[in-house]
């Protein structure tokens, strides 16, 4: 038997709408909620799908035709039953669509088609009210303007700083001769002469080369968790720095040319078989290197009280003479300023210095898939008279490869 | 717990695989072959219905209609963490919630098609009907849950709402209360990035996880289209109600698929490219494609989850077209449990004035 599909309201109240395509012919056989065609309200675009599975009768709508709700539209035969269902009153709203209401509100002009693309997606920037009225009267896009406001929102002045419209109560003071010193001259003594002299010292006479590793190194970072709970630990520096200590300690054993020095006035190279483990520090006076002497003897725990004694009293100024001097190989740790990596000189006398970048969570490829990683990047600094790029590197991967695994570190305690 | 807002919680990656973390697989530990396929099933079949329940809008047999399209993993997996005595406050977008506490899709229209004021009853199967003011269930479910706590209940409530919903003074006043008398209720946000038109940075400028530190409470970012972390997070957080532990908020990040509901245009506020970005994060393809590596598919598995959702399709539509329609004096029916005399002066108000229409058709004709 034949039925008759009624345009239904498509929208919580809509009157009418535009038949804009079919997607069935005459004659075809259709399937329960196939897309018969596409209908365009004065709200959204939409397919229509067939109540009914049968056979297409008859399209009694054209395309481009604005029909009222509850026009028949199309017509199809099915092959079930052979009764019209008794027809629905509507009760509330008027669900399941009904015969077209007697009067009809005058027709609309049917919407048009959103055009493409038109997508605003971006935030309002900050703006102070006045500020916005500035912009607008002087037809500026506060998007355009760097605000130097709080939190960087736009201000009134940085408004009229870009049209050049400022118009300051008084011009700009000419620089007078009374102003404050434009520059400071600070004697160069203590601390940073004796830095400048080991810097100029190292740099012109070990010839320097830098490798770097950037590594995954949160299984370290959840050993430092576990580390901190260990009541041992209690009141301790627990960092990335500490097994970067250890690591490096090791590494040195299997890699004793970095733990040597070029003695130029004998012809010879010292390997030392103790390590002094130079810890750079950022004092209020400038930098200086104390060391942990016999590093190698320390356990981790010993190590760990060591460096934050070391640093400690570094970082108070009162560090000895023999803290400062005797190391054998240094660390540096610019990490703690959140620079991912360093080119650092060596300290005079010694042939290897380890960097230590900032760890960062990154997005990096673990077990062949991107995940969020703890990551930093190591480099290591060492005398080319004395090391060799195999040594340099295999030292670097050595140390990469016990952060990245800190439980390799057991091999060697 | 900064990290799981920041790195929103996630079992199985976009590609199927599983992530490991040992703290919330441990949650999901029981969950094996099995288990997995029913959830799969649950995925579909409430991806069926909804599409059903679109076309019959469509066929003018519904009012309206709010899809779930991309977000039945959000809700599946979140109502699957429940168990029977938990109650469930749901907005009008959790017809998979409703379908997984055991709603007969038959009824599940009802309100939907204008024919009835309800359309099942919730306590026997501890979920509510739709609430269609925005938020408002946020503080029925508090009300529940500290009903339950008094009374000593080991039970979870759960509240339903969007991201829209969190700018609402019901949500707002229901995480201040729950938490200050430390009501056993879990916030179940599907933040599915719109509130109608409104991008959910317009809503808050920080992740809606965020937005609960202030109360004090709890939070959890969950990858919403992940079903198996979203069910590990739940029932972290239902438990954690049952315990007397007191509130959890959880913002399942997923993606409305489809328009708001049947009357919107969704092309008009938001760029097609964003919407296959998150094609690519289907909910139902992820767990396909685990199942897919851990070898638990085959023909006659898909075959049998096929024939169910068709059937639970099949008993949506006709238990829409064929929902009796009510008797116009039925509109003072369940207004109050008991008798109430301003209402049965209105309802004779009413039957003496539609008496007034008896001859006028038979007089027009």
């Amino acid at each position: 038997m034949a039925h008759e599909f009624r345009l239904p309201d498509l929208g919580e109240g809509l009157t009418e709408a535009e038949l804009v395509s079919w997607a069935v012919d005459v004659g075809q056989t259709i399937a329960l909620n196939q897309v018969i065609g596409e209908v365009e309200t004065a709200k959204a675009l939409v397919e229509l799908p067939s109540p009914y599975a049968g056979v297409v009768e008859e399209l009694l709508v054209s395309p481009g035709t604005t029909v009222p709700v509850g026009t028949p539209i199309i017509r199809i035969t099915t092959d079930a039953g052979t009764e019209e269902p008794p027809a629905r009153t509507p009760v509330l709203v008027g669900y399941g669509p009904g015969a077209p209401a007697a009067s009809k509100r005058a027709r609309r002009k049917t919407v048009t088609a959103p055009e493409a693309g038109a997508v605003p997606d971006r935030r309002r920037p900050d703006a102070s009210p006045a500020a916005r009225a500035a912009a607008r009267e002087l037809g500026i896009d506060l998007d355009l303007i760097a605000g130097t406001g709080p939190s960087g929102a736009v201000t009134r002045s940085d408004v009229e700083a870009r049209t050049g419209s400022a118009r300051p109560d008084t011009p700009p003071a000419p620089e007078s001769p009374q102003s404050p010193e434009r520059e400071t001259r600070t004697p160069i003594r203590s601390v940073r002469k004796q830095t400048a002299d080991a810097m100029v010292r190292s740099a012109f006479t070990a010839p320097h080369v830098t490798e770097f590793v950037t590594v995954d190194v949160t299984r370290s970072m959840e050993l430092l968790d576990r580390l901190r709970e260990l009541p041992e630990f209690e009141g301790l520096s627990v960092t990335p720095l500490t097994l970067v200590a250890k690591a490096m300690v090791v590494a040195l054993r299997e890699n004793p040319s970095l733990n040597a020095s070029w003695d130029g006035e004998h012809q010879e190279i010292v390997t030392k078989h103790y390590v002094n483990l130079g810890i750079a520090a950022a004092t209020p006076r400038g930098l200086v290197v104390p060391n942990v002497k016999e590093a190698q003897t320390l356990s981790l725990l010993e190590l760990c009280r060591a460096i934050t004694e070391l640093t400690a009293t570094a970082r108070s100024g009162r560090a000895t003479p023999a803290q400062l001097t005797g190391g054998t190989a240094s660390i540096t740790n610019v990490g703690v300023f959140g620079v991912d990596a360093g080119t650092p000189i060596l300290n005079p006398g010694e042939s290897a210095i380890l960097c230590l970048g900032s760890v960062t969570r990154r997005p990096w490829v673990h077990e062949d898939e991107l995940a969020v990683r703890w990551v930093t990047t190591l480099s290591v600094s060492f005398d080319h008279r004395v090391v060799d790029g195999e040594q340099g590197s295999r030292f670097l991967a050595s140390v990469a490869g016990m952060l990245h695994d800190p439980a390799s570190l057991l091999a060697h305690l | 717990m900064v990290d799981t807002i920041a790195y929103p919680v996630q079992l199985i990656q976009p590609d199927g695989r599983r992530v490991f973390r040992p703290d919330y697989t441990s949650l999901v530990r029981d969950i094996g072959p099995d288990q997995l396929r029913d959830l799969y099933e649950d995925l579909v079949v409430a991806r069926r219905m909804d599409v059903e329940a679109v076309a019959l809008q469509r066929q003018g047999e519904l009012g309206l209609w709010a899809p779930l399209l991309g977000q039945e993993a959000a809700q599946v997996g979140s109502a699957r963490a429940l168990r029977p005595d938990d109650y469930a406050f749901i907005s009008y977008r959790e017809h998979a919630v409703a379908y997984c506490r055991g709603v007969d899709p038959g009824v599940m229209t009802r309100m939907w098609r204008g024919c009835a004021h309800f359309a099942w009853d919730p306590s026997s199967v501890n979920v509510t009907n739709p609430a269609i003011v925005v938020g408002s269930q946020g503080l029925h479910a508090t009300g529940y849950a500290m009903g339950a706590h008094l009374d000593g209940a080991e039970i979870a409530t759960i509240a339903y709402f969007g991201d829209g919903a969190t700018s609402q003074g019901d949500i707002a006043e229901a995480l201040g209360f729950s938490m200050s008398f430390n009501a056993p209720v879990v916030f179940f946000c599907q933040n599915n990035q719109f509130a109608i038109s409104e991008p959910v940075h317009l809503q808050s400028p920080v992740p809606i996880a965020q937005r609960a530190a202030g109360y004090g409470m709890p939070a959890v970012r969950v990858d919403g289209n992940d079903v198996l972390a979203v069910l590990a997070v739940t029932r972290q957080a239902t438990q954690r109600a049952r315990e007397g532990s007191g509130p959890t908020f959880i913002e399942a990040v997923t993606y409305r698929m489809g328009p708001h509901t049947t009357s919107d245009d969704p092309t008009r506020y938001r760029a097609a490219a964003e919407t296959e970005v998150w094609k690519a994060r289907d909910p139902i393809d992820r767990i396909r494609r685990l199942l897919d590596r851990e070898d638990l598919l085959d023909d006659v598995f898909l075959a049998r989850v096929q024939a169910t959702a068709d059937d639970v399709a099949a008993r949506l539509r006709s238990g829409t077209v064929e929902a009796p329609d009510p008797a116009p004096l039925d509109l003072f029916e369940h207004v109050y449990s008991t008798d109430h005399p301003l209402i049965d002066e209105e309802r004779e108000q009413y039957a003496a004035y539609l008496a007034g229409f008896a001859g006028i058709e038979e007089a027009l004709s």
